[in-house]
């Protein structure tokens, strides 16, 4: 790891300062930044910790209903908060299926947000990566790809961004609070992730110095409370990253969608938010053709990018089954395997 | 010094209290506290750290170092390299013996893998060396690397595993075929594969003068002291290694690999004792991987199911620098009758580091090619896998006709069936759901593995105060050795395992042999007990010719040594304690030695296997062909038993590393570059608690009079033969889909469910 | 630049300064504070062995900057015997043979404990199973893990319930 100057700010305004300056890197909880300073992936001249700062720990509900969630709440806390998992239990489902328990009693919400992707290629230096290196090439593109990108993908990188988190935000409309050089603003969750294009070095819109403090979901966000949830296809039943994965929730009036979210994880650079597919099921009844053609407009426009046409239909095959049991209605209890499809612990068999 | 061998001696003559009995690990405290030491651990005054640079190539030469920027970094001491190293004694090329592997000790710039290590950057911090082992930044000539199974021409090599012939015959295979009723032609692929013990190879050096004292993990300790002396130009008697305990070996621990050498050469330059670590990645080339393999299966059968032949060919790779084959088609020698038998290898050179022996070499990935072929040519007979596998059942070891040592197969099926519930198995795949509507199948898989013994030695001795002495420089890397073998030195001893000091893990202690082809505890064990009963003949000596011992003159009726007394054995009223013998004959201590090896000649005469039966029950999801087992049964037969616990848990982990077989673990090489990209812990997947289910081990009665004095087969490799086709089978049951290409992935299932 | 940094480790408070902003919680107990139970199996967050409990939570102390967490309360493998009385965890891990190798048995022990603190799993096996999959062993002691942590987890309730009785 490099030398570094570590800094450790009072206030957020500090923070922002410090953190401006060129190679300067914000230190949350670390369990992504330190994995990449240790592969020599991120090499920054000066930490900026952020994790002695006041008040953005604090979960709180707003007098407009919003749900206010600060930056450095772990993700842990955030997942196991009660009213949270009543509120919003597609997002505790998700949170709980990511990474360890340790990796999540440590990591935050803030953090969370600005994981760098999984590709292989960005993670070993010897590779050409445009994302680590601007300009170099990348070596995924005719390399071992079968887990990389089938939407919003460029020719310059095929990486996908991995926070399982982040799919039932999007879906849900979050928010995310930004405090900057400029001052305080805010942006849709949505907006916050780039696609690759030309520039895959650019992930985010935050400039520098600017600090996630803290992610709201809209009043909304709680309508869809009684039909949400989170599945996410593995190569292992727990501690691996989605294959694919798909947040649904479904606000159902009188036995019609009055309104969808559908949002769609490992597929593409950002958490994939399925619009198109959201105003199909507008107005339908809830029902196994609905799903299906949801599911076709959730995946249009998808294409390999290598090795893994088949994550494009695995992927309509998940939105249809994450679409099914939201309708079905969210169980009581986040299940025991959360988001996977082995959630039932049930074991008859029928022969 | 008396010696007595007791291979053919009778090991009933005492009667134990401890053999058989499932005492907890002697080292649990230890294990659970924190305190048991492993060579990590060790950090003698004045250490320095030492941290290797590896290639990031596969094939070239490292034309430059910037070995001044790493020289700059605050607290860098010194930078080994191919320029900057103390001499060895002799060129780490040169294969002194069959057990010597070629390793990477800075002899030169060339590039044979990726991850060889390229310089060592010595630190006052492991800080300070890391980083400096990143600033080196080399610059390289690179060729272009051979990758994959048909990388080059392919060769037959000389022999597979250690000794074996590539190519054997019994019977003619392609008459066989041609007479059969049904064929089947299939073939296979497993991918490399790395031993990944949790504790990475380590290794704290600490030269003092010309004598060297060594904390490492090793499953050899006298063979790795043999390399370091031959390596450093010293007296064996120079050297002292300690291996305590070892986090996992599985084969990847045996023999003295390079990282271990890099160590004791920078310990040497900077005149400091230096601690050498590898990183997780690191692990992924120097440190030895089960070989990729091809196997192509051709099976026939006649109209009632019976094999007519059985052909077994096997693709695998070696390094471009030195020879191990994965003897994959082994697995076809022993298990299921037929007329013809035919098992062939050959391979080519990929740029790889050396394939070495991985839990169960040859055996684990020739069972789940051989344990899938046999599933699929029952379901082409339309027989029930189980009735397949007993209508071949063999009688006798197919390619030579000799008769098993002991062969309880048939029970194990038995016994696994019923426990299991094979019975109700439908025969049809994609039969079976359970109420969450997940897709359920069943499989099974018949283990083997060879019951071996290398050669061993121990030291015993009885205290004038009663206790004993049990030497013996035995290794322990989770087995459970320092808890069997004790309870086999105390029963030879003929005391309480609490009054026995049970001495092992140094090199200065007798030779163990090699901690590897589940060997161990047979052969340790027989040096053992053969030096118990040779220490407890010398104190019979004493108190038989002894007028006042009430034992005088029980001459040819013999004593049996029981809870620190020797008895009279026809008079069990006369006896006298080991102190008083000792205290009366004015001796402070008697010892003897004992070896354990082979006995040729029942070599010679019986083929010597354990077997077991494993049954497994997978989920998978029918539209997202996400998999999981939820259930394993597993039925061995493995001589006797000498602590149920640790057994049992040895073959539960040989059943994961079978789920892991056929499910999760592979090495995903860079076509391109001949690079790992997964080489780490989270997505080079090993098995987490949730992917493991209930599992069951029934260990199956067996007398073994053959094998060794004790009857031990050996239970560390079997459980993942058997295991890994047991659930690909299941795989295939669940969803009519039969994958040939492991481990399982998704995409496979995907658009055939 | 040293930084004064104050941690309570094992109920003991250690002032020290640490000369180096990189080092790890991981490599500050191991190679400068003599505690070396806690293990480095891949100082990358995906193995579990450096398992510790901060300020009463379990995480991976190879992802942990120690000058991050001055100020922190730290409680390691070597913190749990009470002399000769062991944890019941660690007493369970003997009695079900929750171990071979012992390598990962410091970590999975910290983050049983650590999981039982968290009240997540109750004693139903299937969720102890997945609270626990973030602690590889190699070795595959997975079955003894499950059962010698519902057992202690159970013991410790009975104790906790005479407690508040």
């Amino acid at each position: 790891m490099k030398q570094f100057d570590y800094v450790r700010p009072a206030t957020v305004t500090e923070a922002v300062a410090a953190a401006a300056q060129p190679g300067a890197a914000y230190l949350a909880a670390g369990t992504n930044l330190l994995d990449l300073m240790k592969g020599g992936v991120s090499r920054p001249d000066r930490l900026v910790d952020v994790t002695h700062l006041d008040g953005l720990d604090q979960i709180e509900t707003l007098a407009d209903g919003s749900l206010r969630i600060g930056a450095l709440v772990s993700n842990a806390d955030l997942a196991h908060d009660a009213e949270f998992a009543r509120s919003y239990p597609a997002v505790a489902e998700a949170l709980l299926s990511g990474a360890s328990a340790q990796l999540r009693n440590a990591a935050t919400v803030g953090g969370n947000l600005l994981q760098r992707t999984r590709c292989a290629y960005f993670y070993d230096t010897a590779s050409r990566c445009n994302k680590r290196a601007p300009g170099s090439g990348c070596d995924a593109r005719d390399g071992e790809n079968r887990s990389h990108a089938v939407l919003g993908w460029s020719e310059s990188c095929i990486a996908t961004h991995p926070s399982d988190f982040c799919v039932p935000l999007v879906a849900l409309g979050a928010i995310v609070e930004i405090e900057g050089r400029g001052g305080r603003r805010e942006i849709a969750l949505d907006e916050l992730h780039r696609l690759p294009g030309e520039a895959p070095e650019r992930e985010s819109v935050l400039e520098p110095g600017d600090l996630i403090v803290a992610v709201r979901l809209p009043p909304a966000a709680r309508g869809f409370a009684a039909h949400a949830r989170y599945l996410k296809v593995r190569e292992r039943t727990s501690y691996a990253f989605a294959v694919v994965s798909a947040a649904a929730a479904l606000r159902i009036e009188n036995g019609r969608i009055a309104e969808a979210r559908l949002a769609l994880g490992g597929v593409a650079a950002k958490p994939w938010r399925a619009r198109a597919a959201e105003d199909v099921l507008k107005g339908m009844a809830p029902t196994a053709d609905a799903f299906q053609e949801a599911a076709s407009h959730a995946l249009k426009g998808a294409k390999p990018s290598g090795d893994n046409a088949f994550k494009i239909e695995l992927a309509r095959r998940i939105v249809l089954r994450a679409l099914t049991l939201a309708a079905t209605g969210t169980p009581a209890r986040i299940p025991a395997l959360p988001a996977s499809p082995f959630a039932s612990i049930s074991g008859a068999l029928h022969v | 010094m008396s010696e007595l061998n007791l291979t053919s001696a009778p090991a009933h003559l005492r009667h134990g209290s401890n053999i058989g009995q499932p005492l907890t690990r002697r080292d649990g405290i230890l294990k659970v506290t924190g305190q048991a030491t492993y060579a990590a651990d060790n950090h003698p005054p004045g250490m320095l750290f030492a941290v290797i640079a590896a290639a990031s190539i596969a094939r070239g030469r490292v034309v430059s170092l910037d070995v001044a920027a790493a020289k700059r970094h605050p607290g860098v001491v010194d930078v080994m390299t191919p320029e900057h190293k103390p001499p060895l004694a002799i060129d780490p090329e040169i294969k002194t013996n069959p057990f010597v592997f070629r390793m990477e000790a800075l002899q030169s710039n060339e590039v044979r893998y990726a991850n060889q290590p390229i310089a060592v950057v010595i630190a006052e911090t492991l800080e300070a060396a890391t980083e400096g082992a990143a600033l080196l930044a080399p610059r390289y000539e690179t060729l272009p690397p051979l990758v994959g199974l048909d990388a080059g021409e392919s060769f037959v090599p000389p022999v597979v595993g250690v000794g074996n012939p590539a190519e054997s015959y019994h019977g003619d295979v392609e008459a066989g075929l041609a007479a059969a009723d049904k064929q089947i032609d299939a073939t296979y692929e497993t991918p490399p594969q790395y031993h990944n013990a949790m504790e990475p190879h380590a290794v704290v050096a600490h030269w003092d003068g010309d004598r060297l004292s060594v904390d490492m993990p090793t499953q050899g300790l006298k063979l790795s002291l043999a390399r370091i002396a031959e390596l450093f130009g010293i007296a064996h008697d120079k050297i002292h290694v300690r291996s305590p305990f070892l986090g996992g070996g599985f084969g990847s621990k045996g023999l003295m690999g390079g990282p271990p050498v890099l160590g004791i050469m920078a310990a040497k330059l900077v005149g400091r004792p230096v601690k050498l670590v590898l990183r997780r990645e690191q692990m992924y080339g120097p440190v030895g991987h089960r070989a990729p393999t091809r196997q192509r299966l051709r099976l026939g059968t006649d109209t009632e199911g019976r094999l007519t032949a059985l052909d077994h060919h096997a693709r695998t790779v070696s390094s471009t620098f030195d020879d191990f084959y994965e003897p994959a088609a082994g697995a076809s020698h022993t298990l299921y009758a037929a007329p013809a038998i035919r098992t062939s290898h050959d391979a080519v050179r990929v740029n790889t580091g050396t394939p070495l022996f991985m839990r169960a070499p040859g055996e684990a990935t020739g069972s789940i090619a051989l344990e899938s072929a046999i599933d699929e040519m029952a379901w082409a007979c339309g027989m029930d896998p189980l009735a397949f596998r007993l209508k071949n059942y063999a009688e006798v070891e197919p390619m030579t006709g000799r008769p098993f040592s002991s062969k309880a197969l048939r029970a194990c099926y038995e016994q696994g069936a019923a426990r299991f519930g094979w019975a109700k198995r439908p025969l049809q795949p994609r039969q079976m759901r359970d109420d969450a509507g997940l897709l359920v199948g069943w499989g099974m898989g018949t283990a083997t593995f060879p019951a071996l013994m290398f050669q061993a030695e121990a030291r015993a001795a009885i205290r004038r105060d009663g206790s004993g002495v049990m030497e013996i420089g035995a290794h322990d890397m989770g087995q459970g050795a320092w808890t069997a073998l004790a309870q086999i030195a105390a029963d030879a001893v003929g005391l309480d395992i609490d009054s026995l000091d049970f001495k092992s893990g140094t090199s200065d202690l007798p030779d163990a042999g090699i901690a590897g082809g589940s060997a161990h505890t047979a052969t340790a064990g027989a040096a053992i007990h053969s030096a118990g009963a040779a220490v407890i003949a010398k104190l019979a000596d004493l108190a038989t010719s002894d007028e006042r011992s009430p034992l005088f003159g029980a001459g040819n009726a013999g004593v049996i040594a029981r809870e620190g007394r020797l008895i009279r054995r026809d008079d069990e009223s006369r006896s006298e304690s080991y102190s008083e013998i000792l205290a009366r004959a004015g001796v402070a201590e008697i010892e003897a030695r004992g070896t354990g090896a082979a006995n040729p000649a029942a070599m010679e005469q019986y083929a010597m296997h354990a077997h077991g039966a494993v049954f497994a029950e997978v989920k998978v999801d029918p539209e997202l062909g996400q998999i999981r087992v939820s259930r394993m049964v597993g039925a061995f037969a493995a001589g006797r038993i000498i602590n149920p616990r640790m057994v049992q848990s040895q073959l539960f982990g040989g059943m994961i590393w079978g789920l892991s077989f056929a499910l999760h673990e592979e090495a995903i090489t860079d076509r391109r570059t001949g690079r790992i990209m997964n080489a780490n812990l989270g997505e080079y997947h090993l098995p987490v608690n949730a992917d493991v289910p209930p599992l069951d081990v029934i260990t199956v009665e067996e007398h073994d009079p053959h094998v060794n004095a004790l009857g031990i087969k050996g239970v560390g490799e079997i459980g993942i033969t058997g295991s890994a086709g047991a659930v690909a089978n299941a795989v295939w049951h669940a969803t009519g889909v039969r994958v040939r290409k492991f481990p399982i992935r998704i995409e496979e299932l995907l658009t055939q469910l | 630049m040293n930084h004064s940094i104050s941690l309570t480790v094992n109920g003991a408070r250690r002032d020290f300064v640490l000369d180096d902003p990189r080092v790890t919680l991981l490599d500050l107990l191991r190679e400068r504070l003599d505690l070396t139970g806690t293990k480095k199996g891949c100082d990358r967050g995906q193995c579990g062995a450096c398992t510790i409990l901060v300020d009463g939570k379990r995480i991976n102390s190879c992802l942990a900057l120690a000058i991050s967490n001055d100020g922190a309360d730290i409680l390691t493998i070597e913190g749990l015997a009470r002399g000769d009385q062991l944890h019941p965890v660690q007493a369970a891990f003997i009695a079900h043979d929750g171990f071979q190798c012992g390598f990962c048995t410091p970590g999975q022990i910290m983050s049983a404990i650590g999981m039982i603190g968290e009240g997540q799993a109750g004693n139903d096996p299937e969720r102890v199973r997945e609270c626990m999959s973030g602690n590889l062993c190699r070795c595959g002691a997975y079955v003894g893990i499950v059962d010698a942590v519902l057992e202690a987890q159970g013991q410790m309730d009975e104790t906790n319930q005479r407690r508040s009785a």
